[in-house]
């Protein structure tokens, strides 16, 4: 019990030291982006739209890593030690919905991008494609968790995720030899790739700043989640314990210790 | 041995149902017909457009029509709880699943040689490029949709809206193999694409995707 409430006083206490120090990088980032680095000499200022679309095009590739492994975990521990099970499924669907966020924002900013400077909202170009197929493949594993009957959403999400992390590579593969429009990549794509000197402040504070953005949301939802989940176990535990014959309405069961 | 007798057991069993009720075939097969038809009213189907787009058309008749059967193909086995009694049968999950395909993969490919024949008459087709190619093309794209849609209507039966799961799981899953497929008949047909990459890319999907079944077959099957 003691030690209990000593270990939610510490976690409360990091979450809030980290999430300030998330703010203050983020305003880091925002200034860098906007005030201090130089304008793009073809697009204009519309250009600085990559200082966001960039680093969440990356975070949105990193988050799904943390969904198949903790899928596979919880695939591997379900039977032998459900209880850590658990824990490995509410790291799956945080790392999921955070991956979704991602996606999302990487597809929206695109797009804003892709009016300015190309003149269209969208087009079928591998690298949109694929992102775009990420991000439904994403929300399809949310929805599946979300339809699937009690007891079963955390093994039917993980198969669900292992099937999506197959898919992905051939995904990749395929549509970049079906189409290709989007500017070569900005790394490792050939001679002139790479970012100009001055780029790299205001794009590094931008990827550390999402990257403790996402490493704060996901360890949010992974509590909620816990919460949840000992919300569930006291509700069962709850039925076990009632007795028929002294049933008292309105009788609440010793909450104290869940939280 | 033993693996190879229960799926035998699991195909006879699936085949013989189908033939005495012959519900599946038939729903799939005026399924077909009508798509091919409404498609021709979308579109004006002269020889040269047509080339180009049949193989798309196919595909996605056939992804519909399998689609609608497959969500029936594992309602059968609920009826009198026969699923609980496969799940406490001594033979292996994957036997279970891999009749099912099998026995799936026989009917859509019945399906395929009667519309083979429709699609030539009504869509004016002849292949520009190396039409026997098709003989491989089709059963790996047939068995792509159907080892995953035999799959995941598996696991459309436990949510709660099982009819919609499948098409909401097993489309954004099949990109891939649907971009293959489609794009190795439009290559046949029109002769203007070299199909060769996109058949390697179908075996490379359905190996993969087909182990990935037979592993998790069991896990799904109890996942309680």
């Amino acid at each position: 019990m003691e030690s209990a409430t000593s270990t939610k006083r510490t976690s409360l206490m990091i979450g809030s030291v980290w999430l300030v120090l998330t703010l203050v990088v983020l305003t880091i980032g925002f200034r860098q982006a906007l005030f201090l680095s130089p304008t793009d000499a073809e697009q204009g200022d519309v250009g600085r739209i990559f200082y966001w679309h960039v680093p969440s095009a990356m975070l949105g590739l990193v988050f799904p890593y943390i969904n198949f492994v903790a899928s596979l975990a919880f695939l591997y521990l379900r039977r032998r030690n459900p209880l850590a099970a658990l824990t490995a499924d509410a790291w799956a669907v945080a790392a999921a919905e955070v991956s979704v966020v991602f996606a999302s924002i990487c597809l929206v900013t695109g797009m804003l991008w892709g009016r300015a400077v190309w003149g269209i909202w969208w087009t079928w170009d591998w690298r949109l494609t694929s992102e775009l197929l990420l991000w439904l493949l994403y929300v399809a594993y949310l929805m599946t968790r979300r339809m699937s009957t009690d007891g079963q959403t955390s093994t039917l999400g993980a198969i669900i995720s292992v099937f999506a992390a197959l898919d992905v590579p051939l995904v990749y593969f395929s549509i970049r030899w079906f189409r290709t429009q989007h500017p070569s990549p900005v790394f490792g794509g050939g001679a002139d790739s790479g970012l100009d000197p001055s780029m790299y402040p205001a794009f590094l504070w931008n990827v550390l700043a999402w990257l403790m953005w996402g490493g704060f949301i996901l360890a949010f939802r992974v509590a909620v989640e816990r919460r949840r989940q000992r919300l569930d176990q006291l509700e069962g535990l709850r039925m076990l314990e009632s007795d028929i014959d002294n049933f008292k309405l309105g009788g609440e069961p010793e909450r104290g210790n869940a939280f | 041995m033993n693996f190879y007798r229960h799926v035998m057991a699991h195909l006879r069993k699936d085949l013989r149902l189908e033939w005495r009720s012959r519900d599946s075939m038939t729903g799939m097969l005026f399924f077909s017909l009508l798509v091919v038809v409404v498609f021709a009213m979308a579109f004006d189907p002269t020889a040269a457009v047509s080339r180009q787009i049949s193989g798309g058309i196919l595909w996605m008749t056939l992804l519909f029509a399998s689609t609608m059967a497959l969500n029936q193909a594992w309602t059968r086995e609920q009826r009198n709880s026969v699923l609980d009694a496969q799940r406490m049968a001594p033979a292996s999950a994957a036997a279970l699943f891999f009749g099912k395909a099998l026995a799936n993969m026989i009917f859509v490919t019945g399906v395929e040689a009667v519309l083979a024949p429709l699609f030539t008459v009504f869509y004016n087709l002849h292949a520009l490029g190396q039409g026997w190619l098709l003989l491989i093309v089709m059963p790996l794209g047939t068995w792509a949709l159907v080892a995953n849609g035999t799959f995941f209507a598996a696991l459309g039966l436990r949510t709660r809206n099982r009819e919609l799961m499948l098409p909401l799981v097993l489309f954004p899953i099949s990109i891939p193999a649907l971009l293959a497929m489609i794009q190795a008949t439009t290559g046949i047909l029109t002769g203007e694409i070299e199909p060769d990459l996109w058949i390697r890319l179908l075996v490379v999907y359905d190996v993969v995707f087909t182990t990935a079944c037979l592993l998790l077959f069991d896990t799904l099957l109890n996942a309680e």
